[in-house]
């Protein structure tokens, strides 16, 4: 009986994705309105219940890739993977107000130019105060803080060893993780309620994922704002970091 | 029909993923340059040019709305495939360098919202709500707000 499910829900892990996540959603929204009383949004739970699976299953598997290496729940690798995420990200610009999104182009263009200098800059620094030298190293970590792809992409790019690599992952994770938790948090103190601001945040911000879930759970009508500038923030990030940050990095401490 | 709505979603993410190749190339990154925001831009475009024509109909409206919709639950499950095992073991370093970038990032947003002050409320409630998932609410809402 046991092995005819397993079966199942093997050959149609998609299927068996929707239904699991259905299920959280109606776990959280419920928990939203009956135990929070819609003080906190009913997806910033099922958020946080994703990133709970995320880490039971890696602490299960062993892998990288959250509960998606249970084989069981496979299709939460193709539910929530890059294709999926990004066709439905395109679609939320079916709602997007092009008067607004027009009137923060700067705004977006300033925004993306802070949020990939300013990572850096900590990244590296953090880099430097926990007792790294090289050049290579530090611009790797530094890039890490831009985004989690970032990271990696210049460490590779500039021939990092692969512990600084998996550590340029982990502040990136690490950074979109707490993008996802805290935005709900803070958004009220940073007056993240409108179209031009989601698009400043989202251009800060950088990491796709971070940015979509936290307006998500913040207000789901401001994710295409944020969404249209994050995208570009990984590209930018690829290209100069492995360039023009490595180049004023080397300049800095030589070799 | 709202295989045509799909469709030109799918075009349009298609489109603007390979232009963000191309992009990519030649800037010489090993990465897609804004590819979803290209595409976002030319669906808002194609959608714009449609209505005008009058000839954006319910179902095609419902092919992409449809991928909106589910678009919260997607990101759950795509937070639920995140390395978080690897965020929460990084050590010192990373949660520094980690929650040093996105308090100050934070910070900037209120910032740039500062110096960039709206006009005035721009989303009127009755629009948007379909991203929220739940279109009974969202009519519901219309409804009360009119």
């Amino acid at each position: 009986m046991i092995e005819a499910a397993q079966k199942v829900l093997t050959d149609q892990s998609l299927v068996a994705a929707f239904a699991l996540i259905g299920a959280v959603m109606l776990v959280s929204y419920f928990i939203s309105k009956h135990l929070t009383f819609g003080r906190i949004h009913g997806s910033a739970i099922a958020i946080m219940i994703g990133l709970v699976l995320a880490y039971v299953g890696g602490v299960v598997t062993g892998g990288n890739k959250g509960i998606a290496d249970v084989s069981l729940f496979s299709g939460i690798g193709l539910m929530g993977g890059a294709m999926l995420r990004d066709f439905a990200i395109v679609a939320t610009a079916f709602e997007v107000n092009v008067v607004e999104a027009r009137k923060a182009g700067l705004l977006g263009i300033v925004a993306l130019a802070i949020g990939t200098v300013l990572p850096f800059v900590i990244g590296a620094l953090a880099a430097v105060a926990f007792g790294y030298t090289d050049a290579v190293s530090i611009t790797t970590i530094g890039a890490g803080a831009v985004t989690y792809i970032v990271g990696p992409v210049t460490g590779a790019a500039l021939g990092a060893e692969s512990p600084v690599i998996a550590l340029s992952i982990a502040t990136g994770v690490l950074k979109a993780v707490l993008v996802m938790i805290c935005t709900p948090f803070v958004a009220p103190l940073i007056g993240l309620n409108n179209p031009r601001s989601a698009m400043a945040y989202g251009g800060l911000m950088g990491t796709v994922s971070g940015v979509t879930a936290g307006l998500a759970a913040t207000d789901p009508r401001l994710v295409p704002y944020g969404a249209l500038t994050a995208t570009f923030h990984t590209g930018l990030g690829c290209l100069v970091a492995p360039s023009v940050f490595y180049l004023a990095v080397r300049a800095m401490v030589g070799g | 029909m709202t295989i045509y709505g799909v469709a030109l979603l799918a075009a349009c993410t298609l489109l603007g993923a390979y232009l963000g190749e191309l992009l990519g190339m030649t800037l010489g990154v090993k990465a897609n340059v804004g590819g979803v925001g290209i595409a976002m831009i030319m669906l808002i475009a194609v959608r714009w040019w449609l209505s005008r024509k009058g000839v954006l109909s319910h179902g095609m409206k419902f092919g992409v709305e449809f991928w909106a919709m589910m678009y919260i639950p997607i990101v759950v499950a795509m937070a639920a495939q995140q390395n978080v095992v690897v965020a929460v073991k990084g050590g010192p370093m990373v949660a520094v360098a980690a929650v040093v970038t996105v308090a100050l990032c934070f910070a900037c947003v209120a910032l740039l919202g500062k110096l960039w002050p709206p006009e005035k409320p721009s989303v009127t409630p009755a629009e948007g709500l379909v991203i929220a998932g739940d279109p009974d609410f969202a009519a519901k809402n219309a409804r009360s707000q009119t």
